[in-house]
């Protein structure tokens, strides 16, 4: 069986979806489920073949010429790019499949067959991604990937929040290939072939590898958001439709995080400073981006903010594996990869779930605004139940999946202390970030599912079978990683031997899989047969009204609000945050009415990237006149710098020769 | 035989004696205040009233709130099975046991904290508000004092870490590394449980609770399993303080049985102590004494680097 050319299949059906989605009236349904269907049954080859590679399959490459001339495009399918396959097909297929119902062709007539096209090329262009063994086809997958979401973050360019969100995303986005293209360029002068091989030892000094790897965590780091990289994120993330944030946050990030694996496998040097930066550089991110995320009102804003977060977590265990391989620590090396890449399925999983059910509230009650919302759990109990289940994964609590990864990254720092003890604090600070994310999913959950519903949520409605059904498959793959992690070792293992090289000690002698399996059923058992018991003792209960100290008319706008729940923790969190409000006036004996307003605006894009765009926009004032907008004066600016590297390569001479 | 013994001793205790250290810590506080005070075994009476009592349930809940305190229970009981109560293995230990430990604790705290949103009551709310603030600065005082043990035990299970080979001479470094943690963890148990100087759990306004508002709205059974689960938490974090600070020795099994149980009434009567002597925090200094736990027990880690 030639797995490549399945997934190579899988990669041709998501890149065809769109346009097949195309040939469809702008307002009838039938070529909508047409394009999902060509969508699923590539997702189902391409997942079949990165399974099949995965669980040990050799590695496959295939070579094939290109149109352009002189160039072969170089494929392969290795454990790791067969590891971060599984995200984008499975996700991919799913929110395709949510998509039918989120984003019906007859409600969005002008967006819809634009919304499927470049979803169809995101999820081709990550797919190729993975696979591409030589810079220039993995800088084409790459903007292939960068420009799709552009198109899909301002899917909805009627709204000026959208066209600004993904404005910065495109300046973000090209900042970071701009670097990438450095890197390359720099690695094709070093290997002489754009060939993506590993470096011989030896070749090249440490300072100019180092430079690699920062270019390639810059670059890379853009798109994954770390802080403070991250500044584009919030805000795309939010506009985009749901299913698209979904993926966005779930696998479009996590390219980023396979940027930087890959650019690593080519590189020979490890000084420890590497893996320290990136450690650091997690645990800040993880910190900063629960934080901010605690600020947030707007659902989708607040989800965004967690995906921040949780690259964090993923990054503290890359860096801590760096470290190992510095240190010659195999268990560091094992125990901090396997956390890095169990953690990129378990967020991709529970991130999109939680996009995925904030994308049926918003369906159903017509806003992300959390202030507004309340006692939705009674209207969409399918919704409420699954995004309870995603708020206990990404919180990291057991049983689920998001505790699995982050045991084992908590098992990496605490293996530190044998030998650099000083490491380890981070591990407080990752507990730290787990006591922030439950706040803030408490906060999320409570205020939205519970409660009495504050303004709109009177009309809510559940969502039909299209969305709860990708969601359901979501949270079972959630339970079933966080109750039988044991499934999932020996990929790890597999991936982390081919990336590191090393043999290294087996992950199942060093975390407690069968435990988690025993006391995870335990605790599910335990819980079902108390709500058996439960029932029988509550069978005589009487419903009545919530006990409000003897008042009897309270109403909604009572009850505690995000704002609120928040508020007490951000004041004690305060320099770190600097929430604007704005001034309070009260005066007279009998004052009128007053409001107060606060917000926590994005430091980094309003205290650093704004001041800085708003100077280099003052400074370039004087090209803009180069910009016209015409396609014309742009194919001659091409020419004619065609020309000039023509006359920079070609010796004048030879110039000279040839005309006369 | 003996781990049958063993297991059957921890379990009977975890499952019988949480609710006498209440108990203790009221008499504490009633021979302070020079009163007789309720009967010792008075919340045995209680919890067994509550159980027999009818439901009310308010209209704006769902079933989390319903779920809440037996996922409180099953999380708490199940922590408490990986804290040694004596000075043999605890019925289920392993690798990595502690961060286990830390986020079941974490999971039913997860679920009384929803549980008071889903009532819609503003009280509760401000109860959530404040337990949440307080958890965040408590998880990490509580890994710190995790990583102290784990780098003077150098190992991975709290087992292991809290029972005899693992101790250290007294008057070496270590050992005072071990009294800031202790200090540490004192603190800590003290904002878990919910007691004087974080919360008073006596008080009758419902503006100044924490943890009793947040499970105003409970009643009967459910209200039964709330102290039941409060309960518990207070001993295991008793028992994991005494192992801190008692150098058990497993040769003598019953002798330190019997100073594991005499340690937790002696906890009990000190934090009947504290509440007796100290008044209540200011909301807003609570997170600074919590930072302190977590500064103490960073400074015990800095000691034996």
């Amino acid at each position: 069986m030639n797995w490549l050319a399945l997934v190579f299949i899988g990669v041709i059906a998501f890149a065809l979806s769109g346009p097949a989605g195309m040939l469809g009236s702008r307002s009838g349904n039938g070529w909508q489920w047409v394009s999902a269907g060509i969508a699923v049954g590539g997702g189902v080859c391409g997942l079949v073949a990165a399974c099949a590679v995965l669980f040990g399959y050799p590695a496959e490459t295939l070579s094939f010429a290109a149109a352009a001339p002189a160039m072969t495009v170089n494929l392969r399918i290795g454990p790791l790019s067969a590891f971060f396959l599984i995200p984008i097909f499975t996700i991919g297929s799913l929110s395709s499949v949510y998509g039918l119902g989120y984003w019906q062709q007859s409600r969005h007539p002008r967006t819809g067959r634009k919304l499927r096209l470049w979803y169809g090329v995101l999820i081709a262009g990550m797919a190729m991604l993975t696979l591409c063994q030589n810079s220039i086809d993995f800088l084409v997958a790459w903007e292939m990937m960068a420009i799709s979401t552009f198109f899909l973050i301002v899917t909805e360019d009627q709204k000026p929040a959208a066209r600004q969100a993904a404005w910065v995303y495109l300046v973000a986005t090209h900042l970071g290939t701009l670097l990438l293209l450095a890197l390359f360029a720099i690695l094709r002068v070093i290997s002489g072939s754009f060939l993506l091989r590993p470096l011989p030892p030896g070749q090249v000094g440490i300072g100019l590898q180092t430079v690699i790897f920062l270019l390639a965590t810059v670059g890379f780091g853009l798109k994954a958001g770390i802080v403070p990289l991250h500044f584009w994120l919030p805000e795309a993330h939010a506009n985009a439709p749901s299913h698209v944030s979904a993926t966005l946050s779930g696998v479009a990030l996590k390219m980023g995080i396979f940027g930087i694996l890959r650019v690593l496998t080519l590189l020979p040097a490890r000084p420890p400073a590497w893996g320290i930066l990136l450690l650091s550089l997690g645990a800040a991110s993880a910190f900063l981006g629960v934080l901010w995320a605690m600020a947030q009102h707007d659902l989708k804003r607040l989800l965004a903010y967690h995906s921040v977060e949780n690259i964090g977590i993923i990054l503290m265990g890359l860096g801590l594996a760096l470290l190992g391989e510095a240190e010659h620590q195999p268990v560091w090396i094992i125990l901090g990869m396997a956390g890095c890449l169990l953690h990129v399925w378990n967020h991709g999983l529970f991130k999109s779930l939680l996009f995925l059910s904030a994308g049926s509230v918003i369906h159903g009650a017509g806003t992300r605004d959390i202030n507004c919302l309340g006692g939705l759990a009674k209207s969409m109990k399918i919704t409420a139940a699954f995004f309870l289940l995603g708020s206990l994964a990404i919180c990291g609590l057991p049983p689920l999946n998001g505790f699995v990864s982050e045991l084992f990254i908590y098992l990496g720092l605490f293996h530190t202390m044998a030998k650099l003890p000083i490491l380890s604090l981070t591990a407080a600070v990752l507990a730290m970030v787990g006591a922030l994310a439950a706040a803030c999913f408490t906060k999320a959950y409570g205020v939205v599912f519970l409660g009495t519903a504050r303004r709109v949520s009177h009309r809510a409605h559940e969502s039909g079978p299209t969305l709860w059904i990708p969601m359901g498959i979501l949270a079972a793959a959630c339970v079933l990683i966080g109750v039988a992690p044991g499934l999932v070792l020996t990929p790890l293992q597999h991936v982390t031997a081919a990336w590191s090289g090393q043999t290294l000690p087996a992950l199942g002698s060093l975390v407690p899989a069968g435990m988690i399996s025993i006391l995870g059923a335990g605790l599910i058992a335990a819980i079902g047969l108390g709500v058996a018991l439960q029932r029988y003792a509550l069978r005589r209960s009487r419903i009545d009204s919530t006990w409000a100290c003897g008042y009897i008319a309270p109403s909604s706008r009572m009850q505690y609000t995000a704002s609120s729940l928040a508020q007490m923790l951000l004041t004690a969190l305060g320099p770190l945050l600097r929430p604007r409000r704005d001034k309070l006036q009260i005066s007279g004996l009998f004052a009128g009415p007053s409001q107060l307003h606060t917000q926590v605006s994005d430091p980094v894009l309003k205290d650093a990237v704004e001041p800085v765009w708003r100077r280099l926009r003052f400074m370039l004032a004087g090209g803009q006149g180069f910009q016209k907008g015409s396609i014309q004066n742009y194919i001659f600016y091409m020419l004619l710098i065609l020309l000039a590297l023509l006359a920079f390569t070609l010796p004048l001479t030879m110039l000279w020769k040839l005309l006369f | 035989m003996k781990t049958v013994i063993a297991i059957g001793f921890q379990v009977v205790l975890l499952a019988l004696l949480p609710p006498l250290l209440l108990g203790i810590i009221n008499k504490t506080k009633a021979w302070f205040a020079g009163r007789r005070g309720p009967p010792l075994l008075q919340v045995y009476y209680d919890l067994l009233r509550l159980m027999k009592k009818n439901v009310v349930i308010s209209s704006t809940t769902t079933w989390v709130f319903l779920a809440a305190p037996l996922v409180g229970v099953i999380s708490v009981v199940l922590a408490g099975l990986m804290v040694p109560l004596g000075p043999t293995v605890a019925p289920v230990h392993f690798t990595g046991d502690l961060i286990m430990f830390a986020y079941l604790l974490a999971l039913g705290r997860f679920f009384t904290t929803l549980a008071a949103l889903d009532t819609g009551s503003s009280f509760e709310g401000m109860g959530v508000a404040r337990e949440l603030t307080f958890a965040c600065f408590s998880e990490p005082a509580l890994f710190l004092a995790l990583l102290v043990l784990v780098k003077l035990s150098g190992v991975l299970s709290l087992s292991a870490m809290l029972l005899p080979e693992s101790h250290v001479r007294i008057g070496s470094t270590a050992s005072a590394a071990l009294v800031l943690v202790a200090v540490s963890l004192f603190v800590v148990l003290l904002a878990e449980t919910s007691r004087i100087p974080v919360d008073d759990p006596n008080t009758h306004l419902e503006l100044t609770m924490i943890h009793e508002v947040m499970v105003l709205d409970n009643s009967g059974p459910l209200l039964g399993a709330q102290i039941y689960a409060s309960a518990v938490k207070l001993m295991i974090l008793a028992a994991f303080l005494l192992h801190v600070m008692l150098p058990l020795d497993p040769a003598l099994v019953w002798r330190d049985r019997g100073i594991m149980l005499i340690g937790l009434v002696a906890v009990a009567g000190i934090i009947g102590s504290v509440e007796s002597l100290m008044a209540r925090l200011q909301l807003r200094f609570v997170p600074t004494l919590l930072v302190a736990a977590c500064l103490l027990s960073g400074f015990g880690f800095l000691l034996i680097l």
